[in-house]
């Protein structure tokens, strides 16, 4: 009785135990590091944004650089995926969001207040492939391209790649297409392109971050697309600018509209942008891909920081707005650095971005002109 | 006192009568001790949290899927559309990939597996058995992207250069082995399958053979059956424990995600051809539900995890059945 009573008194007190700490364990960090609140001690401002893994490794370095000049922010940045951040900052779940591209206009609507849309860096979507025996780099015009997505031309000795490739001794074997399977922005900016230089292309596959591909295969991030065309001969995939540069991935040359076979280089990629600001809408909400200009390579696009125009806690929309402010002035030093290939913004979208983040209010009051 | 009356054949009307007068204390003790309820309660609250888990993920999924339910109805089971652009959507060529993958990786893990073991149990003098079975249950340690790595630069380019020519040119006029050669495709992904799960098959069985009885072996012995025969019978006596390990191993490769959709080729259409490239359901909800941001995408993408689950009871209860008659024939002609 006594030896019973005994497990039952330990029972109970396990028990309590357990309760106490699974209850510690569920409200602990919602009142301690959540989105409400500006932080405890210290004046220390803790800010949490996720989105977008393709502007990644750049933010990370941001953050990291960005801590030594203002040791009061605490920013943290998740890469979970552009789809991911557009629905927590609809949910706001997070301080800012972050986009490969722009948000639709049924997303807007869904989100509890006016979001904005402010440009970081550029990227660009960039043509790779594996054929023993071709040293040059490939080109292709767009319609090559759309028709070799679409599995219109099915050798590598086609007619049509000849045209583009004078002097190339091309193998008369089959290509093998490989796109990303997973849902990316990667996707979303060629098929992007895609559409608009190829019609039925439009009609057929369409613009999205995942599509309905007419041939080829899968692979999973950009990681997979380059194994399998690393390891299949005869393959040609997709992939970012800013994996394929440190990888020394072999990149084709894209003619655009002006006629002009184009590497991806970062130049050529901040004057996509620099030739399309005149039709740049006031949001920013835009695509930059096939542009005119003879320098300009045609498959490039925004990668977006999203956050709301009215911030609910001034503290910590201050310390966001001048995190990106540092970023689009200072922050593009490291775009420099060989192992972070983003094109930094052209002036005068710099410009307008300051406004935009000029216009960023709490409770009314503008946050940067408060400093 | 109560353990005799258990153990005692009560009629059926004794039955009613202690279903009338339920008795909480005697349901959580029998015995009457305090000590054993507390246990008792204890060890019964852990089966109900998984019970619980279990039927919050279903329900939970369930509710997710409504939207996709009500838009697609049946159809979605059927379809062969998956369409992110236009909003259709359907099950047909995940489930296709998942069952035929998870079969083929069965056809090669299961003969292989045994062997392994009944080798090791039956065969093996301990001092190659012991670091043989360290190995394979080194496999079974590997992560899963390095089995997918692996499989990009050594398996599929293997497959492309020395497997698959050969049967095409000799099987060539079945329709399984027809279509492009590329090393990338259900075939890859079956094997690579396979291959992952062969230790988890064979570490169980191993075990199982262990436990039966040594006078088995002898009274067989004994009788003059030879090795092979002696083996029969052990491989009979421990049918249940290779089924739970097969529905074990089987459940590995349904819900194995990575290694698959780096081989597969993650292309939902459905073809006849083990060299074309398939898709799996653990694979596109792993590669698309991060991006999808439309409320009728996620939600076909949810019921897809649904089907899942239902697969999964399906294949699971197929095996079950399936081995259990076989190994009631074996143990038949094994006894005859």
């Amino acid at each position: 009785m006594f030896l019973s009573l005994t497990i039952r008194t330990t029972f109970a007190f396990l028990l309590t135990g357990a309760v106490a700490l699974s209850a510690a364990a569920c409200f602990g960090p919602s009142s301690g590091g959540g989105v409400v609140g500006s932080g405890g001690g210290g004046g220390t401002v803790r800010l949490q944004g996720a989105g977008a893994t393709f502007p990644n490794p750049l933010y990370q370095k941001w953050l990291s650089e960005y801590g030594k000049v203002n040791t009061q922010a605490q920013i943290d940045y998740q890469s979970v995926g552009s789809g991911a951040g557009i629905k927590q900052i609809q949910e706001q779940t997070i301080d800012f969001g972050a986009s490969d591209k722009p948000m639709t206009d049924d997303e807007l609507k869904k989100a509890p207040g006016e979001l904005l849309h402010i440009p970081m860096v550029l990227g660009a979507v960039v043509v790779t492939y594996n054929l023993e025996g071709v040293a040059a780099p490939l080109r292709f015009s767009p319609d090559v391209l759309a028709d070799i997505f679409l599995g219109n031309i099915k050798k590598w000795d086609d007619a049509r790649i000849k045209a583009d490739n004078p002097g190339v001794n091309l193998p008369a074997t089959d290509i093998t297409v490989v796109h990303r399977t997973d849902g990316s922005g990667t996707t979303a900016v060629f098929t992007d392109y895609l559409s608009k230089v190829n019609p039925a292309w439009k009609e057929k596959v369409g613009t999205g971050v995942s599509v309905r591909w007419p041939a080829g295969q899968g692979g999973k991030g950009n990681e997979g697309v380059t194994g399998q065309v690393k390891a299949q001969p005869n393959t040609i995939g997709y992939v970012e600018l800013a994996y394929a540069t440190p990888n020394k991935l072999p990149v084709a040359l894209i003619k655009n509209r002006a006629g002009n076979f184009v590497a991806p280089t970062l130049d050529a990629v901040t004057a996509a942008a620099a030739e399309t600001i005149a039709d740049t809408p006031e949001d920013m909400r835009v695509s930059i891909t096939d542009p005119a200009g003879a320098t300009v390579y045609p498959i490039a696009s925004y990668t977006y920081i999203l956050l709301y125009k009215d911030q609910k806690d001034a503290a910590k929309g201050k310390a966001l707005v001048d995190f990106l402010w540092w970023g689009i002035h200072d922050g593009t030093r490291f775009t420099k650095e060989p192992q972070y290939p983003y094109a930094p913004l052209p002036a005068e979208m710099v410009k307008r971005v300051e406004v935009k983040l000029n216009s960023v209010v709490s409770g009314g009051k503008p946050l940067r002109a408060t400093q | 006192m109560s353990d005799q009356q258990l153990a005692a054949p009560t009629p059926s009307s004794t039955y009613g009568a202690q279903a009338r007068t339920w008795n909480w204390r005697r349901a959580l003790s029998p015995t009457g001790n305090a000590g054993d309820a507390v246990f008792r309660a204890a060890l019964f609250a852990s089966a109900l949290v998984l019970l619980l888990i279990v039927a919050a993920m279903i329900a939970a999924i369930a509710s997710n899927s409504v939207p996709s339910i009500r838009a697609f109805g049946f159809g979605f089971l059927t379809s062969r559309e998956w369409n992110p652009i236009t909003g259709n959507f359907g099950a047909l060529p995940f489930i296709y990939g998942t069952v035929m993958s998870s079969v083929l990786a069965l056809l090669i893990s299961v003969p292989l597996s045994l062997g392994v073991a009944v080798f090791l149990v039956e065969q093996a003098p301990r001092r190659i058995a012991r670091p043989i079975t360290f190995l394979v249950e080194l496999l079974a340690a590997i992560p899963s992207v390095v089995y997918g790595l692996w499989g990009i630069f050594v398996l599929a380019p293997f497959l492309r250069e020395y497997i698959q020519p050969p049967l095409a040119n000799w099987f060539g006029w079945l329709p399984l082995f027809q279509g492009t050669i590329t090393g990338i495709g259900l075939m890859t992904g079956g094997i690579i399958l396979a291959i992952m799960i062969t230790p988890i098959i064979s570490a169980v069985v191993r075990d199982v053979l262990a436990a039966v009885p040594m006078s088995q072996r002898e009274a067989a012995l004994a009788l003059g059956a030879t090795r092979w025969e002696t083996t029969r019978v052990v491989l009979a006596n421990g049918g249940p424990g290779i089924a739970g390990a097969i529905i074990l191993g089987l459940g590995r490769a349904i819900g194995e995600t990575m290694a698959v959709t780096m081989l597969i080729g993650n292309r939902p259409e459905i073809s006849a051809s083990l060299f074309a490239p398939s898709y799996t359901i653990a694979s596109v909800l792993a590669n698309e539900f991060t991006e999808a941001s439309d409320e009728l995408y996620l939600s076909a993408l949810i019921q897809l995890g649904l089907i899942l689950f239902f697969v999964t009871f399906v294949i699971n209860g197929a095996a079950r059945v399936l081995v259990w008659s076989v190994t009631r024939g074996t143990s038949d002609t094994a006894r005859a």
